[in-house]
This record gives C-alpha cells, structure tokens and sequence, in this order.
C-alpha cells in the first residue's frame, strides 16, 4: 500500500565509535530513503552496521563513545541529528518507534506490563490513567493477547517469549507512529512464534499504514513481509533492490553469497551448505577498497584499491560492485 | 512468605545459643569481676569467697550458663554466702527476659542498657538518614554525569574518606570545627557528650551536639555507598530495558528516577538493610572520642571490668538485631523484586 | 537459516558492547593511565612508609623510642623533636618510626593468619560440600554476627596479660602484639572464607576437574594443584585488603585502650587518650594519625588496581 511521500531521507550517515584500540567506523556513508507504508528490510550478518543505522536514526546511539561524524537524517523534511534533545523526545515513540531483539532483556521486569503500555500513552498523547488503560487494553487484544485486561498487572517474566513480544510490539504502536523500526525482533524466538510475529507486524501494517523497517540477518524472514531490500557489508550498503529483484536477480557477491547460505528444500540432500570464507573486517580500520573484496571469489585488483561506489543499475535497483557476477567480468 | 520467615527465626536460635555459649565462656575467662566490684577492692580471702558464693561465681561455668538462661527462681541460692544454699533465686533467666544484673553497679541489665541505648539509637538513626540521603545524591549524580571533572573529584575524594580511619576524621573535624573556630571566633562544635550541663538536654542542644558525631559516624558510609550506588546506577542505565524507554521518548527524570533507579535499588537495599547494625561497631570509638552517653560506650567500660551480664545483654541484643535485619533484607528484596514475589 | 558467524574480532562481535561504556580515545587511555597511576602511586607510597619505618631504625634506636624525659614533655615539633613529644617527654618521630614497624608487621601477621583460617575453611566447605559445607557455614555466619569490634574487644580481654614479653630481631615486643595479631585473625576470616568458598563452588563443576579426578588425581593435589591457583586473584586482592583493614583494627582497638600496651608503641595507641589533647598537642594525633590513614589509602589503591589487574569482570567505574 506504498505511497509516494517521502517519509524518511537517510544522506550519506556515518556513526562512529571512539573507544581504547581507536576508532570504530560502524556506519560509513549509508543513504536511502523511505517512503509512508512502506517496507524496507536491512539484512547484512552481526556487526555490519544495520542496528547502528537504525539507531542512529531514532538518535539513540550514546553520545561518548559513539559519534553522528557526518550525514543528515531527514524525517519529514527535518533533520533529527540538529534538533534538540526535548524535540527528539518528542519524535520517538510518537512518529518512529523501535522493537528489540530480545524482549525479556528489553523489557523492565520491575515495572507491570500495563505501566510499561501506558507511559508513551500518557507522555505522548496526554491521556489519563484510565483512558490510558483503557488503550492499553486494546493493543494487547489487538497484537493477540488473551485476556488483556488481567495481563496488564502482569510483570514481563509472567509472560512467555512470543507473548513478550508481542507486548513490546503492543508497546511501539501504542501512538500509532508512521514508521516502526524492528530490530531483529524474531532472532531470538521459536520458529513457529517467529512465523506468528511475522504475520502480526504484516497485518498491523496494513491497518494502520506504517513504514516499517525490518533488520535481519536470516534472508529467509523477509522474502514475504518487505517491498524492498536493502544489503549491508561493514557498514556500506551494497545492495539496494526490490525483493523479487533481490531474490532473482541478485546483483552483489555478498548477497549471492547470503542467498547461496540458505539451507533450501529443492535442493539436493547431503549438499555442503555453502557457507562465506573469511571473516568479517575488523571495523576498527578504516575501509580501503571494497569491504567484501578479502572474501570475494570475484575480487580483481580494482576492488582492493577502490571502493565502488552505490550506483543505480536500474531505476529500482543499486549496486555497489566493480563486477558483473553473471559474467564474472569488470562492469 | 511467613513460613521463610519463621524458619530462618527457627535458625537462628541455634546460632544464638552458640553465640552465647562461647561468650559467656570466653568472659568467664577474663579476669575477675570481683576485684573491681563498685570501687572498694575486696581484698581478703574470706569476703571475695563470700561474695563469689553470693554472687553463684563459684558454681561451675555450664550451671552458671544455665542460670544465666533460665534463671534460679527454681533453685536455692546461697544469698548470705555461708556456703549453704537456702533462699530460692530471684533471676528469671533471660529467655523470661531477665538479663541479670550488672557486676559492676547492681542495677539490672536492662536498666542499664535501657538508660544508654536511645542515645546510641538516636545517633545511629540519624546517622542513617544522612548515609542514605547523601549516597543517593552523590551516587545518582555522579552516575549521570560520568566522566566529567566534578565526577572524577568525587571519586578521588570518596576514595580517601572511604579510606581514612574513623578516629583520623573524628579528631580532623574536631581540630577545625571545634578548637579552630573557637581560636577564630567563630560558632564553634561542641565535642564532648550530649548537651551543656548548664542548658539541659533540650533537643536544640542535643541536635547542636550531634553534628561532629553523625558526621563523624557517617562519612566512611557516605563515601562507600555513594560509590556503590554509582556503579549500581551506571550498570542498570546501560541495560536494555532502558534503551527501550529511551525508544519510548519518555523524559529523562522518568527514566532515570522510575525505570533505573527502581532496579537499581534492590542491591541497594539490601546492602543499607544488611549494615544498619554494624553502625554500631563505628558508634564505639566515636563514642569514646565525643563522650556521647550511649551503648558503645558501655559495652567498652564494662568489658574492660569484665561485667559478664552487661556484656552479655549487649552482645545478644546484637546479635539478635543482625539476624533480624538480615531475615528484613531478605524479606524486602523479595517484596520489591517482583520476579520473586510472583512466582 | 543462518549464514556462516565467522568470528568477529572479540570488541566488535556484538554492537551491544558498543553500547556499553568505553569512551573516546583520549578518555580511555586518561583513564588507563590513571588507574595505573593510582595503583602505582600506592604501590610508592607503601614502598616509602616502609622504608621510613624500618629504615628509620637505622637513624634512632628503640630506646630513642621510648626514652621519657618529663622535662620536655608536650613540645611543639621544633629542630629537635621534628614531630613533638609526647606526654611524658618520649619523641613522637622515633616512636612513628618503630610504631611504625609494629603496625606494619601486625597487619601482615594478621592478615597471614585469615588468610590461612579463611582458606582453608572455605576451601574446604566449596570443595566437599554438603554436611562440612552446612557446618562450617553456620559456623561462619556465628562469627559475622557480631560486628568485628565487638568481638575484638571481648576477644582481647580474654588473652590479655596472658602473654609474656617476646624478643624478636633485636627488639622486644610487648606480648599484647602476639595476642593482637591473633585476635584480628581470628575475628577477620568469615568474609574470606565465604569467597573462597564460592570459588571454590564454581571451580569444581569445570570439566578440567574432572577429568583431573578421571586420571585419578588425588584430592589434595586436585585442591592444591588445581582448584587453589585459579583461584588465586580474589585471594590476592582480599588479602591485601586484608593488611589495610588489619592495620585500621589494631589502631582501633589500641585507640580504646585494648591493644597493643606500652611502652611498645604502634600507631595505634600512640593515639590513645589523644584525644584529650585536641586542642593543646595537636602532634601527639595528628602523625600516627596521618600515617594510618596514608598507609590504608595507599594500600587501597594498590589493591583496587590489583583488583582491575586480575579480574577483568569486576568494572568498578
């Protein structure tokens, strides 16, 4: 149900880190944009940069060590690393909310589960206690919580694992944000409650008509929830297409290499799953050349002295690679 | 809940029966009341035994234990020392709540702990209230401003006064407060016990006088708390659910006073609960410095007369407040924390 | 479904310790620095006060110490008596300088005492578990519930005057010390024990011990070989701890009069009654005073570092 406003303008961001060894270069140069209703999905292996992408976005990177170096991140036309502290309290949880990864470590256990759902309703849109509850009480129904009125004197513990989730999801689209960043929320679920989220976030989505952004490492999550895809190597983006596009017609090394990883059904049994030689750089370095060149099986000098830049190879479609996988050759 | 709490009651009974036990052993062993008795020495052979057989100091130590317990209401006594046992004893033992009387001034025990101990109680409580109210402030403040000067300031000068011997405070204090600013003409500190002979104890002078002391017996606590209470604070702030409140936009007061401090307060109070008795252990030597009129004080002069009933009554009120605290501690972090109290 | 997780260099595995506290360049390595310089600046200092104490016997003699001259007595520090006389006339700079190697050498004693209490208890209540564990932990819990002073106090009663004067490299010590030195051991070693013993717990479900027990290694060796040495760090840093609280406690209770007794001085008792003299003879408390309090601190640094040094879960900011 895509429209054409732009909602999100991410330009050129980089984040950084200063810690003991030196600098850390989490995010370096990343730009796309997102339109309202839309579903971009961020997949890229642990420590390429997505969650500190996203964080970046909401602002929420702790500020010694980490470091917005450069970039804007234009919400609406405003640029969320310029405005104060106050404004962006205002921005979070109201027009962009955040799911985490694990909800038993992301939720207080000493706070009751209604106290954690009503806050953002009260703080952001002023409601009282009982009309707050009374909200409260409707999101855990609508995110499929049985007897929610009972589980609102709940504490997290009290819950199990898909529920928590769900409680946290019930938590983000309490003020009905435009845009919903979801950090790898099933990463740490069953596989069937994994399906169940999966499924509740699409049909939230539609009702209400959120942008949403879902972070994953595992390719196979979002072949049916997101519109576009966007793939990320040692904070660069490396890959930006439709999802059809990404899943027929990959374009980069990194993501031929992800989608060649997936244990697939149609293929032949007692096949050596194929898996990426090398290791992830080391972020602490700054990147000279491609990022993926040591671990490509197309690499050719220009890589290791250049990096490519993200070019568009079709109006939906950006890549950023010197090779031209279907041929093996320099593009 | 009541079932945990009357077992660990249960518990603690053997325990204090040891306690008691060892005690009154090692305080038979340490030297002789009766050389000391109210001033006078006695010094022939024929009274001191007189006086020993009075007294029951001649019965072995286990029935001496015994009478100490239960007391020799049930028994015949030797009242006039003649060697002949004929009066039935007038001590109810202490589990009827008789703890004896001093060797020291014939008063009975409670009395003479009753007369010092809300003393020492108003000096604790107050002392408590400073401890508590100081830590949190410098600990949530220097957690929230980690790594500035002003942070880095409190940490060496916690450091130092969490270091510094209490009598090395005490007498620091003094010198300034006190002699100093009286050399100076300025209003000076008093230093020595609880109010001007002259004035009365009225509770201006009392609070007037309590001020070198409760700074003196809270100032270690102060520094080693509020260092705690710093780091406790700096762990919950970096823990995911506050990440997630932060998602949430809400304030910072909220986060900080409702969604960290709420967690961070468990160890916490525990650790405040499981001290409150070992105030006392500080409350001797300031005492002794500051001539304050509480228990400290009298367990010192009686042990150094080798009182075995004042002494006794002090230790097992002790004990017995230690273990209370520490069943209260439990209790508490298990009221508070309620992944405990729901399960 | 997943792809290859190739092993991330240990500081970037996980964006989550991103998060957690390192600061910028410059800070980190301040910080560094200064907690080096700090456990350093402890480690000189106690190097230097032990040199004063015991090299200072090279410059007075013990009876310097304890020579009474009732004509000067309570002297300001002037040319002669750099840090005053006392309140029959004896030089409070000899006297910080040989009280000095009592202090000293009662916190090491003492502390050597819990040490072999505390671990030894501990060891074997981790080790063996069970009926010993429930035992001797009661036992300990006993001992902790009576604040330290108060059984300190009715401890050092008991054995005083009981022990006769010793003579020990060339000097004499009041046999008060011995009892001292007893006394605080006895009375300290609960809070080792009860590390020990959680050690010990933990150490003794690794595989390695089984497989020590599988080839048939004895149980001493298995505790002494094996269990003990991993161990060791928390042990290092509560014993040096342990010197610093050993040497507060003699000074407290030489403070009230139950201590080490005269004419052997220790920093302690010198401060004895002192407080009579606040205003009057400032000297008489403030160097022994001063020198326990420096020496605790410097002993505090350098187990705080130490503490950082060995184990690197502690993250005491």
């Amino acid at each position: 149900m895509k429209n054409d406003n732009l909602l999100l303008d991410v330009q050129d961001l980089r984040t950084v880190f200063h810690i003991a060894e030196g600098t850390v270069h989490a995010v370096n140069g990343v730009s796309f944009k997102l339109n309202e209703c839309e579903t971009l999905a961020v997949v890229g292996e642990s420590g390429c940069g997505k969650s500190v992408t996203m964080m970046s976005v909401m602002r929420l990177i702790p500020v010694p060590p980490g470091d917005y170096a450069s970039g804007k991140v234009l919400y609406r036309e405003r640029d969320l690393l310029q405005v104060s502290e106050n404004e962006m309290e205002n921005v979070r949880g109201k027009e962009i909310a955040m799911v985490f990864q694990d909800p038993m470590t992301a939720l207080n256990p000493v706070l009751s589960i209604g106290r954690q759902l009503t806050e953002p309703l009260r703080v952001h849109l002023g409601l009282d206690k009982e009309n707050a509850q009374q909200r409260a009480i409707e999101l855990l129904e609508q995110v499929g919580i049985p007897d929610p009125a009972r589980r609102l004197s709940d504490y997290p513990h009290q819950f199990s694992g898909g529920m928590r989730q769900r409680a946290m999801i019930a938590m983000a689209l309490a003020c009905a944000p435009s845009l919903l960043i979801a950090d790898e929320p099933t990463t740490a679920l069953d596989v069937t409650i994994q399906a169940q989220i999966t499924e509740l976030v699409e049909r939230l989505r539609d009702q209400l008509c959120m942008a949403v952004i879902w972070i994953t490492h595992d390719l196979g999550v979002v072949a049916g929830l997101a519109e576009r895809v966007i793939v990320m190597y040692s904070g660069f983006i490396v890959e930006e297409a439709n999802v059809e596009a990404i899943y027929e017609n990959p374009q980069h090394p990194y993501t031929l290499a992800l989608l060649e990883a997936l244990p697939r059904v149609d293929r032949r049994r007692h096949q050596r799953l194929k898996s990426i030689p090398g290791a992830p750089p080391n972020l602490l370095i700054a990147p000279h050349g491609c990022p993926f060149a040591p671990r490509c099986e197309y690499a050719y000098d220009r890589c290791r002295e250049e990096n490519p830049p993200l070019l568009p190879i079709s109006p939906t479609h950006k890549l950023a690679c010197w090779v031209d996988v279907s041929t093996g050759k320099p593009r | 809940m009541t079932r945990y709490i009357i077992r660990r009651l249960l518990q603690a009974i053997p325990l204090l029966l040891i306690i008691s036990m060892t005690i009154f052993f090692l305080m038979d062993k340490m030297g002789d009341p009766l050389a000391t008795m109210g001033g006078r020495k006695v010094t022939r052979k024929e009274d001191r035994e007189r006086l020993a057989r009075q007294l029951g100091l001649d019965k072995p130590l286990a029935v001496q234990y015994l009478y100490w317990l239960v007391g020799n209401d049930w028994t015949k006594t030797d009242m006039d020392g003649d060697g002949v046992a004929e009066t039935p004893g007038k001590r109810k033992g202490v589990l009827r709540g008789d703890f004896g009387v001093s060797l020291v001034n014939r008063k009975p025990v409670t009395e003479v702990i009753g007369e010092r101990l809300p003393n020492t109680l108003l000096l604790m409580l107050v002392a408590e209230a400073v401890v508590i109210s100081a830590a949190l402030l410098i600990g949530i403040y220097s957690a929230l401003h980690q790594y500035t000067a002003t942070d880095n300031t409190i940490t060496a000068v916690t450091f130092i006064f969490y270091s510094m011997p209490v009598f090395f405070f005490a007498l620091v204090t003094m010198y300034i407060f006190a002699v100093n600013f009286k050399k100076w003409g300025l209003p000076y500190l008093p230093t020595v016990g609880m109010f001007e002979p002259e004035v009365g104890q009225t509770p201006a002078q009392v609070a007037w006088h309590m001020i070198l002391p409760v700074a003196t017996l809270s100032f270690a606590f102060v520094a080693g708390y509020s260092r705690y209470i710093r780091s406790t604070m700096l762990e919950t702030m970096g823990q995911d659910y506050v990440r997630t409140a932060k998602a949430k936009g809400l304030p910072r007061h909220q986060i900080v006073y409702i969604h960290a401090l709420k967690n961070a307060a468990l160890p916490i109070v525990t650790i405040i609960a499981l001290d409150l008795p070992f105030l006392l252990g500080g409350a001797i030597v300031t005492e002794r410095i500051f001539g304050w009129p509480g228990m400290g004080r009298l367990f010192l002069d009686h042990v150094s007369r080798s009182d075995t009933a004042v002494v006794m009554g002090i230790l097992m009120m002790i004990a017995v407040a230690v273990i209370v605290f520490q069943i209260i501690a439990d209790v508490l972090y298990a009221w508070l924390d309620p992944r405990i109290r729901y399960k | 479904m997943e792809t290859t997780a190739p092993n991330a260099p240990a500081s970037i595995a996980s964006l989550d310790e991103l998060e957690a506290p390192p600061l910028s360049l410059g800070q980190l390595t301040w910080r560094r620095f200064r907690r080096h310089r700090m456990a350093i600046f402890g480690a000189v200092t106690l190097i230097l006060m032990v040199l004063y104490a015991f090299g200072g016997a090279l410059f007075f003699s013990e009876a310097d110490a304890n020579r009474i001259d009732t004509g000067a007595r309570l002297q300001a520090p002037t040319q002669e008596h750099p840090m005053g006389t006392d309140t029959v006339g004896r030089d409070i700079l000899a006297r910080t300088i040989y009280g000095g190697q009592i202090s000293i050498l009662i916190g090491l004693t003492a502390m050597l005492v819990e040490l072999l209490i505390g671990v030894t208890i501990g060891a074997m209540a981790g080790f063996f578990g069970g009926k010993l564990d429930s035992v001797l932990m009661r036992f300990t819990e006993a001992v902790l519930v009576i604040p330290q002073i108060f059984l300190l106090l009715v401890i050092a009663k008991y054995f005083a005057q009981t022990i006769p004067n010793i003579k020990l490299m060339g000097r004499t010590f009041s046999g008060s010390v011995v009892v001292i030195v007893f006394v605080i051991g006895i009375t300290s070693w609960p809070y080792l024990a009860r590390i020990v013993r959680s050690q010990f717990l933990s150490l003794k479900e690794n595989d390695f011990i089984l497989a020590a027990r599988a080839t048939g290694t004895s149980t001493r060796e298995i505790i002494l070989r094996h269990i003990l040495p991993n161990s060791i760090a928390p042990i290092i840093v509560a014993g040096t701890l342990g010197v610093a609280s050993a040497i507060t406690l003699e000074a407290y209770i030489s403070f009230l009069g139950m201590g080490v007794r005269p004419p052997t001085a220790t920093w302690g008792n010198m401060l004895e009654g002192a407080y009579n003299y606040v205003e009057s003879a400032w000297w008489l408390w403030f160097f022994p005073g001063l020198l326990i309090a420096l020496i605790v601190l410097a002993i505090n640094f350098l187990g705080d570092g130490l503490r950082d040094a060995l184990d690197p879960h502690s993250r005491a900011a």
